[in-house]
């Protein structure tokens, strides 16, 4: 396991994701800026907190712990916390969706090292999840899986077959973590598709073991992550993390509109101000990155 | 007879797609939409507007999505139009399109937008460039690929009023105007929109002005005059038109915006096989994944721009 740091350091890496997310949409003018802030602080509990066993020096060694991006579009958050943890240099990030970079618009394990699945396409990644523990007991390894969903990707029908699949399989060792910030693309997804709800109820029934948080409160998800592992032991594991659509700007919060934008120089600038950073800092990065 | 010049303004064939979608829902109160979560992007949103209670955006699910449109249509006294990206409407649920759409001739249209790498930085799961192919072997669909907004509008009027399965091929990027307003379409019959007598080119879709843009350059750089033909309907495919022209020419090249396995170019192989054999270029997506990057960059990574469709071409025919 890496070092675990206090809550109050998990909140100024949380921070700086979010800088970095919202740089790295700003400089590619385009990106999904709305379900990377929700998901940052569940990405950085599990990276930094002290729970995803990663080796940055060793990205695929054969112990590691499977994160799976299933929602792909929060890429530009995945990113800047692989690149925070060291998996690549940071400069990386302002290539995001350029040409040649291997920072695709989707998470890709063929272009980007701590990518384990290639996603984009919603509601694959609890089935390759589910598959990647079974490797781990024929293997007779000692690694858990961690997946990371979207409220959305609920709707697709192979989200299920996997939740029930790995009732069947007896699978331990499978986490689930749902981003529910209740928006996908068009609309709230109350408005569009509410039948996800409850969610707790369904993955029971699939007989997992389910926890609900607050998404954004660090005590609640390292304690959730804590009961998690010790759980999943015996079974699948599915917290369900209330969240914020666009957590930390606030024109972005809770806003459809604002799923699969890029926002434009001033809107940046008032972002990365509500975000704490210096006017200087702001000029200093737009002089030297944004020609 | 065509509009077309190098410098002709472009039409946004999706905001086409959902303006004509409300006329029809206007005239025929029968008619239902059906998305799955990209309606504002599909522009089938518009739809939605106007008769909240025949749209039905079922979320993220195509595979219900099409079961949705297929119960709808089971009985054919209403048409549906389905939508989503090229991705998602084809390739999730391709076997139940086949098993009711496509088996059952139902009066189903499947409208996808964002198809090939047109759609740029979202990069490969969503660079649907295996749509045509996979569309075209189901029985009874017939899969139009239009290549302006003039002719997607007289698209949409034909599926709606011929009765059975249709997929319409759209992409993200606006289109530059081909073809006059008042241009008529007939499923199964193209256009000779250039006429020439060195070489063949049939391209559809975006690729229609690009193989037009790179004629001119082929006749002014090399002295060769291509003949360029937009058969629209890649099935039923206008087979008699290309032979023709292949008769005349002796030499084809296929464009398009789509793996060469599988699509434009093998359909007209397979005419020209029986008709009238003759040395066939296929130019498209080869075999392989696309990548983020803009529309332009990746056209120019896969050497799709004009001049350089003018050089490939040029290359080639020297080559025989
Ligand atoms: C199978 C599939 N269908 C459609 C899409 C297009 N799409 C991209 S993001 C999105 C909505 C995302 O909403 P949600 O999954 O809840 O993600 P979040 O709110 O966490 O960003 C849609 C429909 C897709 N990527 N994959």
């Amino acid at each position: 396991m890496n070092a675990t740091k206090s809550v109050e350091e998990l909140r100024k890496i949380a921070r700086q994701v979010r800088i970095e997310t919202l740089k790295s949409i700003y400089l590619a003018g385009s990106g999904h800026p709305g379900g990377s802030l929700s998901i940052t602080d569940i990405l950085v509990a599990l990276y930094f907190g002290g729970y995803a066993n990663v080796d940055p020096q060793n990205p695929y060694k054969p112990d590691r712990d499977r994160v799976v991006l299933s929602k792909g579009h929060a890429a530009p958050a995945f990113y800047a916390v692989l690149a925070l943890k060291g998996f690549f240099d940071k400069e990386l990030l302002y290539t995001l969706r350029k040409l040649g970079s291997p920072l695709q618009g989707h998470v890709s394990r063929k272009h980007t090292p701590g990518v384990e699945a290639s996603t984009g396409s919603l509601g694959q990644g609890l089935s390759v999840s589910l598959g990647m523990a079974l490797k781990r007991r024929l293997d007779d390894l000692d690694y858990r899986v961690y997946c990371l969903m979207s409220d959305g990707e609920l709707q697709e029908g192979m989200t299920w077959e996997a939740a029930m699949t790995a009732k069947h399989f007896k699978v331990n060792r499978l986490i689930a973590v749902i981003d529910n910030n209740n928006i996908q693309l068009d609309d709230f997804v109350t408005k569009v598709n509410s039948g996800i709800y409850p969610i707790e109820e369904k993955f029971q029934a699939c007989g997992w073991h389910t926890i609900t948080i607050d998404g954004h409160d660090f005590e609640q998800i390292l304690k959730a992550l804590d009961e998690a592992v010790k759980v999943s032991e015996e079974k699948p594991v599915a917290i369900r993390a209330i969240t914020v659509k666009g957590k930390g700007v606030s024109y972005m919060e809770n806003t459809p509109a604002w799923h699969g934008k890029a926002p434009d120089r001033e809107k940046f600038i008032e972002a990365m101000r509500e975000l704490g950073v210096s006017d200087e800092e702001i000029e200093a990065f737009l002089n030297k990155y944004d020609k | 007879m065509f509009l077309y010049t190098k410098d002709a303004p472009k039409g946004d064939i999706r905001k086409v797609y959902g303006e004509t979608l409300v006329e029809l829902g206007r005239k025929d109160p029968k008619i239902c939409v059906v998305d799955g979560d990209l309606s504002t992007s599909t522009k089938t949103a518009m739809f939605g507007k106007e008769f909240p209670e025949r749209f039905f955006n079922v979320g993220i699910d195509e595979q219900n999505l099409i079961g949705v449109a297929s119960g709808l249509a089971y009985d054919k006294d209403r048409v549906v139009f389905a939508s989503s990206f090229a991705m998602f409407l084809t390739g999730r649920p391709w076997e139940i399109i086949r098993q009711h759409i496509g088996y059952n001739d139902l009066p189903v249209k499947l409208v996808a937008t964002h198809a090939g790498i047109t759609v740029g930085p979202d990069g490969a799961s969503h660079q649907m460039n295996e749509d045509i192919a996979i569309m075209r072997a189901i029985p009874n669909m017939r899969v139009v690929v239009p290549a302006d907004i003039h002719i997607l509008k007289k698209v949409l009027y034909k599926a709606y009023e011929t009765p059975g399965a249709f997929y319409i091929r759209l992409t993200r990027e606006k289109f530059p105007v081909v073809y006059p307003e008042d241009v008529e379409f007939e499923l199964g019959k193209g256009f000779v929109l250039r006429e020439g007598k060195d070489v063949t080119i049939v391209a559809v879709g975006l690729m229609v002005s690009h193989a037009l843009d790179a004629a001119t350059l082929l006749k002014e750089k090399y002295g060769i005059e291509a003949e360029v033909i937009d058969p629209v309907s890649v099935k039923p495919i206008d087979g008699e038109l290309i032979a023709e022209s292949a008769r005349k020419t002796g030499r084809v090249v296929t464009i398009e915006e789509h793996s060469i396995i599988g699509g434009l170019g093998d359909a007209v192989i397979s005419e020209l096989a029986e008709r009238y054999p003759v040395p066939v270029k296929k130019i498209g997506i080869p075999d392989t994944y696309g990548e983020s990057g803009t529309a332009a960059e990746l056209l120019r990574k896969f050497e799709l721009m004009p001049e350089q469709l003018a050089e490939r071409i040029h290359n080639w025919l020297r080559s025989l």
